[in-house]
């Protein structure tokens, strides 16, 4: 595919190309097991001793102050090297694009630099029992503690990826007990093994604790922990739901190399299994549609474009496609296909990334969720029993 | 890194654009069908002064030498609007077949004026032309060669506008080589680019009608199952579009992958138009299941064209055995 590469940009795609395949430690532990959280924060390590842990951000936090066009060229290299998901992602794609915009010189300089090493992974905390598509509902309040210079948390948050093994979490907390809705939130960094906090592993489907319960009792964070202005949650949250949804929590990389390594497995299982043959050819075109619709967003927010409610057209379709690839390489795995772990096809890793691909059509905004922006903001339909789109 | 359309070729579909507005195109595409080709001929002469037949023939003939890129902006105009004609087979097929051919120089001249229509069969995707009406000239192309030949038996297309028509080969004009499957790609993605405008123009359609017609009391838009419905669709196109783009710069580049890319291009395009044409139907209701709401020209040209320049099942398996044969699929 013609890009029209810079000389710049392909001597950093070469650059990263080189680094990573030689370094990429393959597939690792599952991140939501201890073991392998461990491994996996010694992977962040070595990628950002190299530099290679989060190349977008300013150099002065370990990145290379790369353009927006070098980071989706990492993210290929990075997926087509092989290398494992990553446990510093919410932090990295969700938190620090926040502490940049919005946070105080000093939340810089204590929170990014850790962050980007995985010396500290950061949970988000934003779901609770009664606030899931409707995040507006938050009850998890905020009281004020003038004596002590901060706040007082208490309530309970849910579905926290990787709380279990993490070190701090950011959340929203409602700080004004009169303000409605998504007034009178307020935006909270804290260590998650501060006096007060219990965290509540849940196993996910695939077996492994993924995600956790939060339980908060009086827990105090200082003003010095508050991230943007008091009162101010919901707007400066929803800059990172921008972020999640439009480019950096999937990059093209990943489903191109899942559908590449899924066109290996028809060329040794397609035979018996025939019928699967215009799904696998799909899933490819796809992942490949993906990638050029990233490159047409990334022309466009380089020549000063923004990406809005656009980004719910990119979460609904990559997460239906990574759903679909996998259930095509399932169907192509034939009486093989429940099988996990040793003795499984490629280790049972088809099975496992099915079970992970099966959450993204409900997590960073169910897709329904998704389907109501799209209609009411991209194609203006008029609003109505739907709800306040997120 | 840039990827996306210049200004230049923005400012060409904005021009095509507000031609096709001044007219009446559906009214034009009503006339064509019931064999009234008069205003779809005056309107092929409007269009040849914006240069849209020129576009892929080059300077030496009085074209313009552009590309593919140019080829795609335009026929998404084009199917926009419904254009009748076969503009595939003369403004994206036989400009690229004929350069392959000795002597072909007086038909490149009279097709880059406007002056000429072209019907065509390439033997080995379609059992007959996929449009004879209005057509000065047909071309069959058996393996690379290249027949004029006269139109046999004529059948009827669930698109009015379109006469498909069985070729008899006259008289052999020269092998065009290479440039057969050149032709056939850029025939293809024309197809793919025109099926896509159809599509977007059926989805705005379909969003403007909900917002106005109102059923228990309220504009049936407001309707979770209407709006899913719709949104599917709008994600549908957004993603099959740079699909469309990035084959035409494969096919300017001449890359090694370009036919792989035009049949991925094809596939996504005509899935997504063709969803599009069933929901706007649906979200319609009985109105849009008449022939005289003006939803049918574009629904039933989609139907006919997701198999013109090969079927889906054909660009499926090429893209699948360019995989296969490729070291590495990226
Ligand atoms: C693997 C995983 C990881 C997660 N990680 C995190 C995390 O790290 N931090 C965090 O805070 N949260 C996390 N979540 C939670 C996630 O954000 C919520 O699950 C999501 O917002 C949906 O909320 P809910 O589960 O309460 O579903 P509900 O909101 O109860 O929805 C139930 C169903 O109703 C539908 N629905 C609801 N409202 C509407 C509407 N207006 N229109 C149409 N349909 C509607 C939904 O689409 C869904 O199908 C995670 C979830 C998963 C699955």
């Amino acid at each position: 595919m013609t890009l029209e590469l810079s000389a710049e940009e392909e001597a950093f795609r070469d650059e990263a190309r080189t680094w990573l395949r030689a370094n990429s430690p393959g597939r690792l532990p599952s991140m939501d097991s201890a073991e392998g959280a461990v491994a996996h924060r010694a992977w962040e390590a070595s990628l950002a001793a190299a530099g290679w842990s989060v190349v977008s951000w300013p150099v002065e936090y370990g990145g290379r102050g790369a353009s927006l066009t070098e980071w989706v060229l990492f993210e290929e290299e990075y997926y087509l090297a092989g290398c494992p998901t990553r446990i510093a992602q919410n932090g990295i794609s969700l938190l620090a694009p926040i502490i940049l915009e919005h946070g105080t010189p000093e939340q810089r300089q204590a929170y990014l630099s850790s962050m980007a090493d995985g010396s500290v992974v950061w949970a988000q905390a934003w779901s609770e029992p009664e606030a899931g598509s409707d995040l507006a509902g938050i009850r998890a309040r905020a009281e004020r503690d003038e004596d002590r210079g901060g706040w007082v948390l208490n309530g309970q948050k849910t579905w926290s990826s990787r709380a279990a093994f993490a070190d701090r979490g950011f959340g929203l907390f409602r700080s004004d007990p009169d303000a409605q809705r998504h007034a009178g939130l307020t935006y909270f960094l804290f260590p998650l093994d501060a006096d007060g906090i219990v965290v509540r592993p849940i196993e996910q489907l695939d077996g492994d604790a993924g995600f956790a319960e939060i339980f908060f009792s009086d827990v105090f964070v200082p003003d010095s922990d508050v991230l943007g202005g008091v009162g101010d949650g919901w707007r400066v949250a929803m800059s990172t739901a921008g972020n999640e949804r439009g480019l950096s929590l999937r990059s093209p990389g990943r489903f191109c190399a899942a559908a590449d390594r899924l066109v290996d497995l028809w060329r040794e299982r397609g035979e018996a299994v025939a019928s699967v043959r215009d799904a696998v050819v799909d899933a490819w075109i796809r992942a490949e549609a993906y990638r050029l619709y990233t490159w047409q967003t990334v022309t466009h927010v380089q020549a000063g474009g923004s990406v809005g409610a656009e980004g719910s057209l990119n979460k609904i379709f990559w997460s239906e496609l990574d759903v679909d690839l996998h259930e095509t390489a399932l169907e192509l795995l034939g009486a093989d296909q429940e099988l996990r772990g040793p003795g499984a096809p490629a280790e049972g890793s088809w099975v496992d990334d099915h079970l992970f691909a099966l959450a993204g059509p409900i997590y960073a905004g169910t897709n329904q969720i998704q389907r109501n922006i799209v209609a009411e903001r991209v194609l203006g339909l008029p609003r109505g029993d739907s709800g306040r789109a997120r | 890194m840039r990827f996306g359309t210049t200004e230049e070729q923005r400012d060409f579909a904005a021009a095509l654009h507000d031609l096709l507005q001044r007219v009446d195109v559906p009214t034009v595409a009503r006339a064509w069908a019931s064999d009234d080709t008069g205003p779809g001929e005056k309107l092929w002469g409007s269009l040849a002064e914006l240069g849209l037949p020129a576009l892929l023939v080059d300077e030496e003939h009085g074209g313009i030498g552009a590309g593919a890129v140019d080829l795609v902006v335009a026929f998404g105009v084009l199917g926009r609007h419904a254009v009748p004609g076969p503009w595939v087979e003369s403004a994206a097929f036989a400009p690229v077949l004929l350069r392959g051919v000795d002597g072909a120089g007086d038909l490149l001249s009279s097709l880059s004026e406007g002056r000429l229509r072209v019907a065509a069969a390439v033997e080995e995707l379609a059992p007959r032309a996929g449009d004879v009406r209005g057509a000065d000239l047909a071309l069959l192309v058996r393996g690379t060669e290249v027949h004029r030949a006269t139109v046999g038996a004529h059948y009827t297309s669930v698109d009015a506008t379109r006469t498909p028509a069985d070729l008899v080969p006259a008289a052999a004009l020269g092998d065009a080589g290479p440039e057969v499957a050149r032709a056939v790609d850029h025939a293809a993605l024309a197809t793919a680019a025109q099926v896509l405008g159809a599509g977007q123009r059926m989805l705005a359609d379909a969003v403007g009608y909900v917002c106005v017609r109102t059923q228990f009391g309220r504009p049936v838009g407001e309707f979770q199952a209407v709006k899913h419905l719709l949104a599917d669709v709008k994600v549908a196109l957004e993603f099959a579009a740079p699909l469309v783009h990035g084959a035409a710069l494969a096919l300017d580049a001449g890359a090694a992958d370009a036919t792989r890319a035009v049949s991925a291009a094809k596939v996504a395009a005509t899935d997504a138009a063709w969803l599009s044409a069933r929901t706007a139907l649906q979200v319609h209701g009985a109105v849009g299941y008449t022939l005289e709401h003006d939803l049918s020209l574009w629904f039933t040209k989609v139907r006919a064209l997701s198999s013109a320049w090969g079927t889906q099942d054909f660009h499926r398996r090429r893209v699948l055995d360019a995989l296969l044969s490729a070291a590495s699929a990226r």
